[in-house]
């Protein structure tokens, strides 16, 4: 998929991504067993709601096969980042079969082997994926019943099912194993009717906590990244780049180049790149040719994005109204005009984009660091003018993804190289320098919010305006009658690539919206979280604040000067969340220190505890660098963060050393999304605990110590 | 033609082919398959290329190979003992002390440093430690509990 295509949807909170089904002929080279396959389509009848259509849902198909040695494989087009799918995913389908947990096998992200997938993306696994395993081992479960019931002469209803044996239910000694039934058998099913799924107190795996499936591999060197693929004759490419983005070519001399031994520098157009055994003598070759480039005139940098954004972002679209904005005004005793900004980030997952690709015969082989292997070899196949069914993206682990690998311009890159140099085996790893020009980065966007409020606290008017950071979290959940919700785009506005981070544009719509209520609440006297409750109309919301709020042990006593506590809410992903964070500040340098955590979050069925509470922690962590320091240095196309040491990453030392984690207790509620809803927070959070440490009201993210001095007059 | 680089990797003696200004990291992923030593940002600001250089944490990124003569090299491949998992691997298995995986064998290695120097260490001491290793999964907590549990684990007598 092209990445316009997600970004038009994936700035909303995506439910129905209008995706076409892309039908594959995958069960006809699998051998025996029981295969049942699903797809999102069939989610209707799941959940009852007969109206929704096929062409209406993404192509989530999956399916699993019971084999004749009785355990499990577990196909699915989903990718694991980090984010410990192939263990939950792996819980619900043991819950559903009545199989043990290690006699599950995923198989994830080749596209020879698993049904089609959009990406992995949105927090969608958990509430999208689930419920169709769930529904597809409940299918099989019913199969091997019937094959049990007319092997063993016992009626279906008196037949029942544990830990990979079907048995009487009047006997448990009369009994048939999984393994015994599949034995010769190649049955097909698609989930066909509403299957009997089993309800919350009877799950033996789903709401428990399971360590995560790959450790030992990880911790032992042995878990392979697309870079680690080791193939005879392997070359590692490096290829020629410009200073800015929307740079022209003038001229290129490869000459002292070419004098490496053993290198081989190749042109096709502006593509030229080298290629050597070993990746750091290409990038001497690279480095060695002599390029001149023309530049365009910079229209922007990281200080004046903010103004080239509100006169370029003029495509205005009204997403939410309601009431009357000049009642609102009216109605409200107090009113508050706020502007906020924030910068570019980085996705800079540690493992840069990379890939490794051979042509031969006439098909491409990729193993890609990609979220999105069905679109990398889509748009691979478009670029190399090749059948899609000639090119096979490998299942392979990814080193972080957080969105910034929806977008495979390497995968294509290495494709290039390897269909020009058919037999041998090509691989390329972007360098730091590459991961931060041709990240999609988190746009840069302006927020303006117009509020108001009465002397009782009560919200009549809101007015939110987001140039650039798309609606998605926006949904108000607190009751302002009088409100309207825009936003504003354009298509010139960025001098690079920007996209999908970690709940996009949510981050900073949260930050705005959770400031402004803040600000609001301390103009009138009120405390934040009585302000907030005051003001709710969303029971889940209210519910997520409540138990962030009781764990953290918030009371209407200020704490003394120098510490702070903020607190904001917000939503995505189906998940309501709220994150209350302590902050210390030295007031004469700006430095802060967040000391302490909570996150709440009211996300519906939990499947595994533990891997909730780290992916909360992992949002508070990761979180903790867009709202403190990190913030992409540009000059129009040029992009001056370049390392770690120019784009400064969350470290040990910035983590707070507390974070807890509740949940609404909802286990009959349907699973909702878990990696992104608590990072939207982190922002919004920080400023107001700054602001109650030390007076520091800052409009940009991220509140860097220069910031909170210039809002302290000291700057 | 050069001499050969001669050290000693994962407890074997080895050769490697010095030309070309090649770094340990390439080194030791393209000479040996050690593909377990990761490339994070090759000028030794993140901690994902870290190996043990006689029992040091060194940056293999920033390390020319040459450095290496007559050393004793460990990698992430050569820190468990045959199917036992050194202490700092095991508690990190059992904390889930790692999301994607990738800083993993940096973080471990520089552990393994860490408590070798001081195996009784303070919270602190271990922030202060780890500090110039990069997660962007935010798996910092995790990591954190980990060492204070392979710390307690060594002390019990399991130390190699």
């Amino acid at each position: 998929m092209k990445a316009d295509k997600i970004n038009q949807f994936y700035f909303h909170d995506v439910n129905t991504p209008p995706v076409q089904i892309d039908r594959r002929e995958f069960l006809k080279n699998l051998g025996g067993g029981i295969i049942i396959i699903f797809s999102v389509a069939q989610l209707g009848f799941i959940s009852g709601n007969k109206a929704m259509k096929e062409e209406d849902y993404p192509a989530f198909n999956a399916f699993l096969r019971v084999k004749e040695d009785g355990r499990v494989d577990c196909f699915s087009g989903k990718i694991e980042m980090g984010q410990g799918i192939n263990r939950s995913l792996a819980q619900v389908l043991a819950d559903e079969l009545d199989i043990s947990l290690d006699k599950v096998d995923m198989i994830m992200g080749d596209t020879d082997l698993c049904p089609y997938d959009a990406g992995t993306w949105g927090s969608m696994t958990t509430r999208f994926h689930d419920p169709l395993i769930r529904a597809a081992a409940a299918e099989a479960r019913e199969v091997l019943k019937k094959l049990a019931s007319e092997k063993m002469g016992i009626s279906l209803d008196q037949l029942k099912t544990e830990n990979g044996v079907v048995f009487a239910a009047s006997d448990k000694s009369k009994k048939v194993t999984y393994s015994e039934l599949t034995k010769g058998q190649k049955i097909i099913q698609s989930v066909s009717e509403k299957p009997v799924l089993k309800k919350p107190g009877e799950f033996k795996f789903t709401g428990k906590s399971y360590l995560r499936a790959d450790s030992l591999q990880k911790v032992t060197g042995k878990a392979l990244y697309a870079a680690d693929i080791r193939l005879p004759g392997l070359l590692n490419a490096k290829i020629v780049r410009p200073p800015a983005h929307g740079s022209k070519l003038i001229s290129v001399d490869i000459s002292a180049a070419e004098k490496i031994p053993d290198i081989q520098i190749k042109r096709e157009d502006d593509f030229i790149f080298a290629l050597h055994s070993s990746p750091d003598i290409a990038e001497q070759a690279v480095q060695a040719i002599q390029c001149k480039w023309e530049k365009p005139a910079s229209k922007a940098d990281n200080e004046t994005i903010f103004a080239h954004i509100l006169k370029t972002a003029v495509n205005s679209r009204e997403r939410y109204k309601g009431g009357d904005l000049e009642t609102g005004k009216k109605e409200s005793e107090f009113l508050f005009e706020h502007e906020y900004h924030d910068g570019y980030k980085a996705h800079a997952s540690i493992e840069p984009h990379a890939a490794t690709a051979i042509f031969e015969k006439g098909k491409m082989t990729i193993w890609a660091s990609s979220q999105t292997p069905f679109g990398t070899r889509q748009e691979v196949a478009d670029t190399l003018k090749i059948p899609k069914e000639q090119v096979h993206l490998k299942q392979i682990f990814l080193g972080g993804g957080f969105g910034g690998k929806i977008y495979n311009r390497q995968a294509v890159e290495v494709a290039r190289i390897a269909k020009m140099m058919e037999g041998t085996p090509i691989q390329l790893m972007w360098d730091r320098k590459e991961e931060f020009m041709y990240d999609m980065f988190r746009p840069a966007a302006v927020i303006k919010v117009n509020s108001g409020v009465t002397k009782d606290g009560i919200i009549k008017y809101w007015d939110f305006n987001i140039y650039c950071a798309g609606d998605r979290g926006t949904e108000l959940f607190y009751g302002a009658p009088h409100h309207r919700t825009t936003t504003f785009d354009g298509p010139e506005v960025h001098p690079f690539g920007t996209g999908a981070w970690r709940a996009p544009g949510n981050n900073t719509n949260t930050f705005a919206r959770e400031v402004q209520i803040d600000i609001m609440a301390d103009k009138i006297g009120m405390d934040p979280l009585e302000f907030r409750l005051k003001n709710m109309n969303n029971q889940r919301a209210i519910n997520s604040l409540k138990i962030a709020a009781d764990k953290f042990g918030w009371t209407a006593a200020k704490p003394p000067k120098g510490t702070g506590r903020g607190i904001a809410v917000g939503t995505d992903a189906g998940t309501l969340a709220t994150v209350i964070v302590e902050v210390n500040v030295d007031s004469k340098t700006g430095a802060v220190k967040v000391t302490r955590a909570v996150v709440g979050q009211d996300m519906g069925q939990v499947i595994n505890p533990e891997g909730t509470a780290i992916q909360a922690e992992g949002c508070v962590n990761m979180g903790l660098g867009y709202a403190l320091t990190e913030d992409i240095v540009f000059d129009w196309g040029e992009v001056k963060s370049s390392n770690f040491s120019d784009y400064q990453l969350p470290l040990f030392s910035t983590i707070p050393e507390v974070i807890d984690s509740v949940t609404v207790d909802a286990m009959d509620q349907p699973p909702q999304g878990g990696g992104e809803p608590a990072i939207i927070c982190l922002g919004g959070a920080v400023a107001n605990a700054i602001f109650e440490a030390c007076g520091a009201r800052v409009f940009r993210l991220p509140v860097t110590p220069e910031r909170i001095l210039e809002a302290l007059g000291k700057g | 033609m050069e001499e050969k680089v001669k050290f000693e990797l994962n407890g074997k003696q080895v050769e490697a082919n010095p030309g070309q200004n090649q770094t340990l990291l390439w080194a030791l992923r393209t000479q040996f398959n050690l593909t377990g030593t990761k490339y994070g940002c090759g000028e030794g600001s993140c901690g994902s290329c870290t190996v043990l250089i006689n029992d040091e944490p060194v940056r293999s990124c920033v390390t020319p190979l040459e450095d290496v003569d007559g050393a004793k090299v460990v990698t992430i491949e050569g820190l468990a003992d045959g199917e036992k998992l050194h202490p700092v691997q095991q508690a990190f298995v059992d904390h889930d002390a790692l999301q994607c995986g990738y800083c993993t064998p940096g973080m471990i290695l520089n552990a393994v440093s860490l408590l070798k120097n001081n195996p009784d260490p303070t919270r602190k001491e271990i922030i202060d430690g780890m500090d110039g290793n990069l997660c962007r999964c935010g798996a910092h907590t995790r990591i954190i509990m980990a060492i204070e549990s392979a710390s307690k684990m060594m002390k019990g007598g399991t130390q190699r």
